[in-house]
């Protein structure tokens, strides 16, 4: 334990981050996750922090369009992606349709599990035009991934929503999802 | 005072701040960005009981960003306050494991937080006991419980009854300790000034926040303001203050800089509040044709050594059914364990769980459907106080609700319907919540240009309490919904109540209504809006000082499908159907998402939910989301949420009874009443798990 | 968590060399689980050799039907694949079963086998706890265990492995290709993970800087037939209470050879060896079935709260078989 001051140096790497379009030139810790370098860095305050472990998906974002739990993302492996954030879902001021959806079907309440689901629901769709199984598809012996509100259901059950809006969520991504 | 017609109250307006939600802008409590803040990382106990002897802060202050480390030895003095739980860093005494015996302040999170590890603790331990159970040697009578009521009411001679009824039910039911787990964790961004302090806090009550915070560090209400514009839920959890923001305020004290201090999901497992578990026996007396002649409910229940909290879980006993001889108690353990508070119906979720497993149980008894055997015991007046109702429908909403859901050609034979592998049942369970309603202030305002401001301290958690303030003062002042601004959120605002025991519309909306009257008679004196604008200012004080010659609860059918599958024991809810009974209904929209998420909940705590206490070490071991199981969307299929007619003008201008807590009174009891159905199985021990089906 | 020096080596070689200058140095695959635990403080490596640049993420089919799996492949890549969901419908089941569509989209491949035991006492540095400090004790055995093993603990550990995949990986005898510091070398599994014995921490038979860098799944063409069953307590986004991976080649009326593998029971993705011998030649029938089941299951010792795991894992290894020959 001689030697703890010299291991208890943070150690730093200049990178570029790209997020929503716009490339940042920072210097992070080595130890910044994705969901701390956008919240505490960036002032991207969008992405959620529920439980910093990805057991909840609050701080579900893009990287290369894929969804990934931010908060098990090490910023510092970042520097050749581009991550879109809730920030960046809208098309200029024109909300994205599953924004507009979620807000008609009252797809939410507290809101702070919002961001995390909207951006889960934007890769899960695309997941699924790319004819990705889900359980529900695979138990089933389909390789049809229709999204029905099953298959919405169980592919969204990465995000949880204590408020219980999940009827309404599924209703406003079926409703995108037609 | 004048009426008017409703033009937006009733409709299903979206939420006012849904476009801010969905697009990020909303910003929550460790949001709000502040020149110069630095990080705290808090350190929880590792034992349950006994003393801190030393903390050694030497390591964590040589590590890079530490700022500095505060405990006991030299955290700034707070006043006393009625509960000793917000006396943090105040004396070497740990009560529960996870208490917090010093926190870490540095310049970046990751730094606070590896220091925090660091941080050496030496305990001198005491054995602990944090075992809950029925025949605990220090079981004692709180003198009240939550809010303020008695502990044990007793009426006629319940044992006498219960010893002659050709009928009856014995039953014990237990519910485990819930954690509320509301997805935004607890946090603050603490700021000393020559003001004084500013909070930026996730919390259900801004104005009580403030008044519980000021005393502790010996200051007026006046130089403490607590802003949350948004609140990512709290389902109680956000209610009584916490020792985490007590903290947060000490170490921008101690530091002179502001500092931001977010809770762990961890450690909101320990300091944060949650439903104590419960051993409820409840024993019913019936002729043989269902009327009751006895109830007797009786609940065991804990608190922490450090603070009595007492859940009020035989309370909605006190006035369900008719029966002339009764009683209901609770009885208390102190132990060393985290102190419970407020969540979700505390009380009624898990106290009609218990009452209206039984009923299920006595309708079996007696060869009744579950909903005639509620119907014949429906009580003509308050049983308890004999107070005429001033509305009751809960007949309607359980007929409503059968016709809804296809109870009629139920077969009440248990375990005899199988679709594949699955056998399938319905329950049905009865719930109820009271009205309870607060004194409020509230200001409102008309702007020259024919917009109008409402400034009241309310909080919306969700709820949709800022669309529906704003629904209430569009329709009194007669103007269009885009007229109306309401703020909320800032104990800066006209003091209110906070957001709990479902009364926040009731109270606020009660201000709202008499701000914006008083401004539009204002207005109509002055024959239109000065130039300078006008404000007027109401307290609804007296108006809520007044008694009420009525006894005032909402009530509500709720109906579950559900299906187990034979080889596993997994039982999943296939469909939920709810009544409610609620007075008026100010926005179809959000009062739906109201009834569903309680309801969502109540389906949780029925299948998933289960705070696992280790013996050994007296903490809650599954103290993460992936151990502690909230229901996912899988689990959630069709949630249906309706309401029947209810005009009540005994309640408060608007007419409503409160609406966030009973989605989730008897969800639990009708899913396992589904779950006998289905399969023949009483479960009398929550959560229904596959472990207890599996045959 | 502990400061860190990151390295992203292009390929494996670098990395095992990077591994083994730095003391304290571990590979970072997808992250889920090892940020997860560096978090927690359970984990405190000094280097993170990020390797998903070193490792494969390609997907070959062989040509006698076979797939040879680049260690970085994604869970969510490995689940889609049509080969994978034609020809061992078990692993696209298994992998489907697991976590969240995030995190499979992070996960890989090599990672997802080399993930720790989701045991209470396991992940909080505060407690005992003789695979994640060795030494301490398992105050699991005492206290709360409803979710840990029946088979194959020791005194030591009762931790179950939580890994879906690696159990149909099990029941298809899946080849691990490892490059060491003496050079690449292979192994089958289920040898890839140890039995606790008196060394808990020791998950597995690498040696510590070992790198995964290939899964090959030999053919197996009756594993078309083939269905992995997870039993949770939520319906989806869990860790498995019970899980069985069962492929089967029937033969007119008799069962001609089988797999069989179950999760959630032991401390390593459990190959139902028993199982699968009582099995083969036999009779399709229910009772055949429940044989099977209960030759693996004399081995079982539950402990006081998980008894219920035997006849579980009863039930569903029958049922699973059942909906594998199409007897309802």
């Amino acid at each position: 334990m001689n030697d703890d001051e010299d291991l208890s140096a943070p150690v730093t790497m200049e990178m570029r981050l790209s997020v929503n379009g716009i490339g940042y030139p920072i210097t992070v810790d080595t130890r910044e996750t994705l969901l701390d370098t956008l919240r505490e860095r960036l002032d991207l305050t969008g992405a959620k922090k529920g439980c910093d472990h990805g057991q909840c998906g609050a701080c579900t974002v893009l990287v290369d369009g894929r969804r990934v739990t931010s908060c098990l993302t090490l910023t510092v492996a970042l520097d050749d992606r581009e991550i879109t954030t809730v920030e960046g879902l809208a098309d200029g001021s024109v909300p994205h349709p599953l924004q507009t959806a979620f807000v008609r079907h009252d797809a939410l309440q507290c809101g702070y599990c919002t961001p995390g689901q909207l951006c889960s629901a934007v890769g899960m769709l695309a997941e699924a035009r790319a004819g990705w199984p889900s359980i529900v598809t695979a138990d089933g012996g389909s390789v049809d991934a229709r999204l029905d509100e099953a298959e919405i259901r169980e592919r969204m059950s990465g995000n949880l929503c204590r408020c219980g809006a999940y009827v309404n969520i599924v209703a406003a991504i079926a409703e995108v999802a037609r | 005072m004048t009426t008017v017609a409703a033009r937006a109250v009733g409709t299903e307006a979206d939420r006012v701040e849904g476009l801010e939600k969905v697009t990020g802008r909303a910003r929550y409590a460790f949001e709000h960005p502040i020149e110069d803040m630095v990080y705290a990382a808090p350190v929880p106990s590792v034992v349950a009981r006994g003393e801190v002897i030393a903390v050694d802060v030497a390591e964590a202050l040589t590590f890079p960003g530490v700022i500095d480390v505060l405990w006991h030895g030299n955290a700034p003095k707070l006043e006393r306050v009625g509960n000793a739980e917000l006396h943090v860093l105040q004396s070497p005494r740990v009560a529960y494991r996870g208490q917090y015996i010093a926190v870490v302040i540095a310049k970046t999170l990751e730094e606070a937080r590896e220091a925090a590890l660091r941080v050496g603790v030496e305990y001198a331990v005491e054995r602990h006991d944090v075992g809950l159970r029925a025949d605990h040697p220090r079981l004692y009578r709180p003198e009240r419980v939550n809010p303020d009521l008695p502990a044990d009411v007793q009426q006629g001679d319940p044992d006498t009854a219960l010893a002659a009824a050709p009928v009856t039910v014995d039953a014990v039911y237990r519910t485990p300790a819930e954690h509320n787990n509301p997805m935004e964790p607890h946090a603050t961004v603490a700021r000393w000034d020559a003001e004084g302090l500013t909070l930026y806090d996730s919390t259900q009550g801004a104005t009580s926040l403030r008044d519980a915070v000021a005393p502790l560090f010996g200051i007026e209400p006046s130089s403490v303001r607590v802003i949350a514009p948004h609140v990512g839920g709290g389902f109680g959890a956000k209610g009584e203050p916490h020792p985490p923001v007590v903290l947060a305020a000490l170490a921008a004290r101690r530091t002179g800089r502001p500092v931001k201090l977010a809770v762990t999901r961890q450690q909101m497992f320990s300091v944060t509040g949650y439903r104590t578990p419960t051993i409820q026996r409840v024993r019913l007396g019936a002729h043989p044709d269902g009327h009751l002649t006895a109830i007797v409910h009786d609940a065991v229940e804990q608190s922490s050594t450090i603070h009595e909290f007492a859940e009020q879980t035989t309370t909605p006993t006190r006035i369900m059914y008719a029966a002339p001889n009764r009683r209901t108690t609770h009885r208390l353990v102190r132990l060393d364990v985290p102190t419970p508070s407020w969540m979700r119906a505390p009380g009624e979720a898990p106290g009609m769980f218990a009452l209206e497993s039984a009923m299920d149980e006595l309708a079996a008894a007696c060869g009744l459907d579950p909903i005639e055997l509620r119907i014949r015991n429906e009580p003509e007046v308050d049983p308890e106080t004999g107070l005429p109702f001033s509305s009751r429908n809960l007949v309607a909403c359980l007929r409503d609700g059968a016709r809804r859901f296809g109870w009629a050609d139920r077969d009440p034979a248990p375990g005899v319907r199988r679709r594949g592998r699955l056998l399938i049942g319905t329950g049905v369970a009865a719930s109820t919540y009271p009205v309870y309603r607060s004194a409020c202030q509230a200001t409102a305002r008309a702007e020259p240009g024919g917009i109008f401001t409402v400034r009241i301290a309310a909080a919306d958690i969700g709820t949709g309490a800022r669309t529906v303030l704003t629904q209430i003062a569009a329709d009194v002042l007669r103007v269009p919904l885009g007229r109306v601004r309401v703020a909320i959120g800032d104990s800066a605002l006209p003091r209110a109540s906070l957001a709990g025991g479902s009364s926040g519309t009731a109270s606020w909306g009660t201000a709202v209504t008499r701000a914006c009257e008083a401004l539009r008679d204002e207005l109509d004196r002055r024959g239109g809006t000065p130039s300078t604008g006008v404000t007027v200012s109401v307290d609804t004080t007296e108006e809520n000082g007044e008694p009420s010659r009525f006894a005032r609860h909402a009530f509500g059918a709720q109906f579950a499908e559900v299906g187990v599958d034979r080889d596993t024991g997994e039982a999943r809810v296939r469909r939920l159907l709810g009544v409610f009974a609620v007075g008026r209904v100010l926005n179809p929209k959000t009062a739906r998402s109201q009834f569903i998420g309680g309801m969502t909940m109540g389906l949780s705590m029925a299948l998933l939910e289960e705070s696992v206490l280790d013996r050994e070490f007296g903490d809650y071991l599954n103290h993460d989301l992936a151990q502690y199981h909230v229901a996912a969307c899988a689990d959630v299929p069709a949630v249906e949420a309706y309401w029947v007619e209810e005009s009540d003008p005994h309640l408060n201008p608007m007419g409503s009874k409160g609406i966030g807590e009973i989605g989730i009174v008897g969800t639990a009891a009708a899913v396992a009443n589904a779950v006998h159905h289905a399969t023949g199985i009483r479960v009398r021990d929550l959560p229904i798990r596959l472990d207890k089906l599996l045959t | 968590m502990r400061p860190f020096v990151y390295r992203r080596p292009g390929d494996a070689r670098t990395a095992l060399a990077e591994l083994a200058a730095e003391p304290g140095a571990m590979y970072l695959g997808g992250g889920t689980n090892l940020v997860d635990l560096m978090r927690l403080g359970v984990l405190a490596p000094r280097t993170l050799v990020d390797v998903t640049r070193a490792c494969s993420d390609a997907i070959e089919v062989r040509p006698d039907g076979g797939l040879w799996i680049g260690a970085g492949v994604r869970n969510a890549d490995l689940a889609a694949h049509p080969a994978v969901r034609r020809r061992y419908p078990m692993l696209a089941q298994a992998l489907l079963s697991g976590a969240s569509g995030q995190i499979r989209n992070m996960a890989t491949v090599a990672g997802n086998l080399l993930q720790r035991t989701r045991c209470a006492y396991f992940q909080d540095p505060s407690k005992p706890c003789n695979k994640a400090r060795p030494g301490t004790g398992c105050p699991a055995r005492a206290g709360d265990h409803r979710n840990l093993a029946i088979l194959g603990y020791s005194d030591f550990c009762v931790a179950t492995h939580p890994s879906d995949m690696a159990v149909a990986l099990t029941a298809l005898g899946a080849v691990v290709h490892v490059e060491g510091a003496a050079g690449p070398y292979t192994v089958r599994m289920p040898g890839l993970h140890r039995l606790p014995g008196d060394e808990p921490e020791r998950d597995t038979v690498l040696e510590p800087g070992d790198l995964i860098i290939a899964v090959e799944i030999p053919a197996l063409p009756y594993a078309a037939c083939s269905r992995y069953r997870k039993v949770r307590d939520r319906a989806s986004f869990a860790f498995t209470v019970v899980s069985v991976a069962a492929a089967v080649d029937k033969s007119g009326g008799t069962i001609r050879d089988c797999r069989i593998a179950l999760g959630g029971v032991a401390p390593v993705p459990w190959r139902a060896e028993r199982a699968e011998a009582e099995l083969r030649g036999a009779p399709i029938a229910e009772a055949s079935f429940r044989r099977a089941a209960d030759a693996e299951l004399t081995a079982a010792r539950p402990l006081t709260e998980n008894g219920f795991k035997v006849a579980l894992v009863r039930n569903v290894v029958v049922r699973a078989l059942l909906d594998l020959v199409g007897v309802s």
